[in-house]
């Protein structure tokens, strides 16, 4: 066997990184580095130190095909591979396959229907069995098994007829074409047929509690409600570990955390991150680095386009002018967010950055309102044709700084004769049936709208996709727009990033225009680590900060 | 005796089926449910969700998920995790260590000290000592839980930086010592309240005690007063706390919740809260059976205690 390090493994991203490194570009990049030399860091030759990541919520579900939450992901990436790995930029690079399939290549076919993937020769299970094409064609029909309690089966479910040529090659047919496959393949992580194909139940075996992957961590020890230990693959194919151990702690207060983080207990802040009103003082603390990563998650008001008072387009729009953005961003989350106006992130590639910029305008909105026939009725609150202006807004109770936006945005409301009452829930009631059914009049939610970096937000505009209607879906909005149905489903179809490019940002022009969603800001994070723990690299195209924690260093 | 333990097993058996309705329709009353955790990720759909509710038996009605549960129950099998997937009798053990640890030191912090107190209170009424044990179990019982293990964590922690500030252990650091310095803050926090309770009926007890006859006659007959005390006094005043001991263990378990909450304790305390909040049925269904379980056997064992070592209650 021999290790690959061609450029497509990923080793140049490593090797530019090293380069930047050494010519003290990072230093640049990041002047938090503490006055450190930024120069001659390199991984060590043998896994050496221990990295301790915190965490709020507990890391429970090891088998990475079964539903699971956040948390558990950065396990998933530690010990298990996909196919294909997505890099923070959004492009998407073999891992457990050699290349990236394309008509070019012959990986897929003209149509989008046939797909034929080549892999690695030279990965090997935590076991020590070789990783082959009967890995993957198994992963992938367990994923459909109706047996099966899978998480999500969206993609998987257009696969037929799986064949393996080779134990290096795999092909299987789409029963129609579907782009985000590939996105969603980098997020479906391989499991070993060799040891789960004999399971009675695949919902319960001795491998859901200590699993056996290829990635560049092994299985260490639990201890169920305090921490889980993960230890170096030595044969792992790709670049590092670098690090011996790596541990997830799991602490479900936040002042704790962030506590924990100060007196050097974790060494990074995973997923829970610093709360904004810790921030300007977590960048004061010594030996550490604090610094903002952007997100892909957005929050928004949702306005369910089913009641009769968010029809009118006016009516949006009006809203939408009336909200104080920039006090809710600047004076109650720490100026830390960042402004937005589309479900797209900022990194992506198909970002639309042409879309009209929010004003905050009290005057235009009341003249918005007066102009389409909204006239103020005998308590000041406006009405038309018997309907009143007024609604509901809800969220989750207990969110302290999103009850205060609410409250914010009530008040400017009433100044333009709407009524906005809040009617918050707990979190298990919200988002029951409550947010899925689309029983909320407005609510304010914060959505990651991507799968990987692929653009594809069918489930989420679609009109066929609300689930109000057709029992599918999370269109919760119940947004309905012609065009846009069209545009998702070329979008969905099409290979070619320059042509996808134009059709998603012309979605996100119409949507911004339709304004089923008042965008609020992107979330970014307050993210903390301790000085010298290198190689770390933040991904908004993943859910976890732990996603290649294979080249994480002590330097 | 007979008869007193048949008709006791008889009340803790109906009492327990109680217990296990009440639980499993609030549970299962309480809207949103497990799934709805999930209902924010990128690519879940509605159906996904419809499917894996179908998939765990969560659409069937009340009724044949309680019976069913039951009779898993009676076969020995608590029901399966929806969090993490594995059988709730090994959720629950996982977790049991951790608390019987704390709940260990803290009992022996609290009987020790509680008893002291009482004693020495009530063999010096109306002196200084006494005066502040009263007001200080006074304090010690009105204040909430939490809040002295905020202040330990403040003080102890950050301002003195003697203790750590919460987690069983370091990790990379698994010995004895290390899980001592640990647990000093969280027992001494959880014993605080048991102390200031303890003291209080202990001091009773024992003035019951001093104004028998037979301590009388130990004094006439000439017995040194400590001996008095602590042969004729405390071994009588102790009898009637082993019952309050038996009523302590389950309240134990309650301050448990908070304080290991406060200093991220991984145990059964902690377990409750994480699953009530993923709408964890089974294992909080599981955790609510084990303490009522404990706390009718903990009843259970106090009063036969009782009844072995004082030879003037007859149980019929």
């Amino acid at each position: 066997m021999t290790k690959d390090k061609s450029p497509k493994s990923g080793f140049t991203r490593r090797a530019t990184l090293r380069m930047m490194t050494a010519g003290g570009a990072v230093g640049l990049l990041v002047p938090s580095i503490l006055g450190k030399p930024a120069f001659a860091q390199t991984p060590p030759a043998e896994p050496t130190g221990r990295v301790v990541v915190g965490l709020s919520q507990e890391p429970t579900v090891f088998n990475p095909l079964m539903p699971h939450i956040e948390t558990d992901d950065g396990v998933a990436f530690s010990i298990f591979d996909a196919l294909f790995r997505i890099m923070p930029d959004g492009e998407i690079m073999p891992n457990l396959a050699t290349e990236i399939p394309t008509v070019e290549n012959g990986g897929l076919s003209e149509d989008g229907l046939n797909w034929r993937i080549k892999l690695r020769d030279d990965v090997t299970w935590h076991d020590g069995e070789p990783f082959t094409a009967e890995d993957v064609k198994f992963t992938l029909e367990l994923i459909t098994n109706p047996e099966f309690r899978a998480w999500r089966t969206a993609g998987h479910d257009l696969v037929r007829d799986i064949e393996v040529v080779s134990p290096t090659e795999i092909t299987w047919r789409m029963e129609e074409p579907f782009a985000p496959y590939l996105s969603f393949l980098s997020e479906t992580f391989i499991l070993p047929k060799h040891i789960l194909a004999g399971a009675e139940d695949p919902n319960d075996t001795p491998f859901n509690q200590a699993p056996v992957g290829t990635g560049a961590f092994k299985w260490g020890s639990r201890q169920a409600g305090d921490n889980l230990q993960l230890v170096a693959n030595p044969d792992y194919h790709g670049d590092g570990p670098y690090i011996e151990q790596l541990v997830f702690k799991y602490i479900p207060d936040m002042t704790v955390l962030y506590t924990q983080f100060r007196s050097g207990e974790i060494d990074l802040v995973g997923q829970a991150y610093i709360t904004p009103d810790n921030y300007e003082e977590a960048k004061t603390l010594d030996e550490r680095v604090v610094e903002l990563v952007p997100r892909g998650t957005l929050e928004s008001i949702y306005l369910n386009q089913s009641l009769p008072v968010f029809q009118d387009k006016a009516v949006r729009e009006a809203l939408y002018l009336a909200i104080d953005r920039k006090s809710i961003i600047d004076l109650l989350y720490f100026g830390v967010p960042g402004e937005a106006e589309t479900f797209m992130p900022e990194t992506s590639a198909f970002y639309n950055p042409d879309l009209p910029e929010h004003e905050f305008d009290l005057e235009k909105a009341t003249s918005l309102l007066d102009e389409a026939g909204w006239t103020p009725g005998a308590d000041g609150i406006r009405e038309k044709d018997g309907v009143r202006l007024s609604f509901a807004n809800s969220t989750t109770t207990g969110a302290h700084l999103r009850e205060q936006a609410q409250q914010f945005i009530q008040q400017t409301y009433a100044q333009i004769g709407v009524e906005m009452k809040i009617e918050n829930l707990p979190p298990a009631v919200m988002w029951g049936e409550f947010w899925g059914q689309s029983q909320f009049e407005s609510a304010m939610v914060g959505i990651t709208y991507l799968i990987g970096a692929d653009p594809d937000v069918t489930n989420r505009f679609h009109s066929k996709a609300i689930a109000a209607e057709s029992g599918s879906g999370s269109n919760n909005a119940r947004y309905s727009n012609p065009e846009v149905d069209r545009l998702l489903e070329e979008g969905a179809r099409t290979f070619d990033i320059e042509k996808r490019k134009e059709i998603y940002k012309e979605i996100q022009a119409i949507i911004r225009e339709d304004l089923p969603f008042l965008p609020l800001f992107r979330y970014t994070n307050v993210f903390g680590r301790k000085a010298g723990l290198e190689g770390f690299e933040p991904n908004s195209n993943t859910r976890t900060e732990s996603s290649h924690a294979a080249l994480w260093y002590w330097g | 005796m007979a008869a007193f333990l048949f008709s006791r097993f008889l009340q803790s058996a109906v009492l327990l089926v109680i217990v296990s309705i009440i639980g499993f329709l609030v549970l299962y009353l309480m809207p949103g449910g497990p799934l709805s955790q999930y209902a924010l990720d990128p690519g879940m759909t509605q159906e996904d969700i419809a499917r894996i509710t179908e998939q765990l038996g969560l659409n069937r009605p009340v009724h044949v998920q309680y019976l069913d549960w039951v009779w898993g129950l009676v076969q020995g099998d608590w029901g399966t995790s929806f969090r993490d997937g594995s059988p709730v009798t090994q959720v629950i053990a996982r977790h049991v260590p951790a608390t019987l640890l704390l709940m260990g030191s803290s009992t022996v912090i609290a009987v020790a000290i509680g008893t002291w107190i009482g004693v020495r209170g009530a063999t010096h009424r109306y002196s200084g000592f006494d005066y502040i044990a009263t007001v200080g179990a006074m304090i010690a019982l009105s204040i909430p839980t939490f809040w002295f293990g905020l202040i330990g964590i403040y003080v102890f922690a950050l301002r003195l930086d003697w203790l750590p500030a919460g987690n069983m252990y370091t990790i990379g650091d698994g010995s004895v010592l290390n899980y001592l310095h640990h647990l000093i803050l969280p027992s001494i926090v959880l014993a605080l309240v048991h102390i200031a309770i303890w003291s209080r009926f202990m001091r009773t007890a024992t003035l019951d005690a001093i104004s028998q006859d037979f301590v009388k006659t130990a004094r006439a007959k000439g017995v040194s007063e400590r001996r008095v005390v602590m042969k004729h006094v405390v071994g009588n005043a102790l009898l009637p706390m082993i019952t309050l001991a038996g009523v302590q263990v389950p309240s134990l378990l309650t301050g448990a919740l908070v304080t290991e909450t406060v200093f991220t304790w991984p145990g059964m305390g902690r377990l409750f809260l994480d699953s009530l909040g993923y709408s964890d049925y089974p294992v909080v269904m599981g955790l609510l059976m084990f303490s009522a379980l404990l706390t009718i056997v903990a009843n259970l064992i106090a009063d036969i205690t009782v009844a072995l070592v004082d030879p003037r209650i007859r149980l019929a």
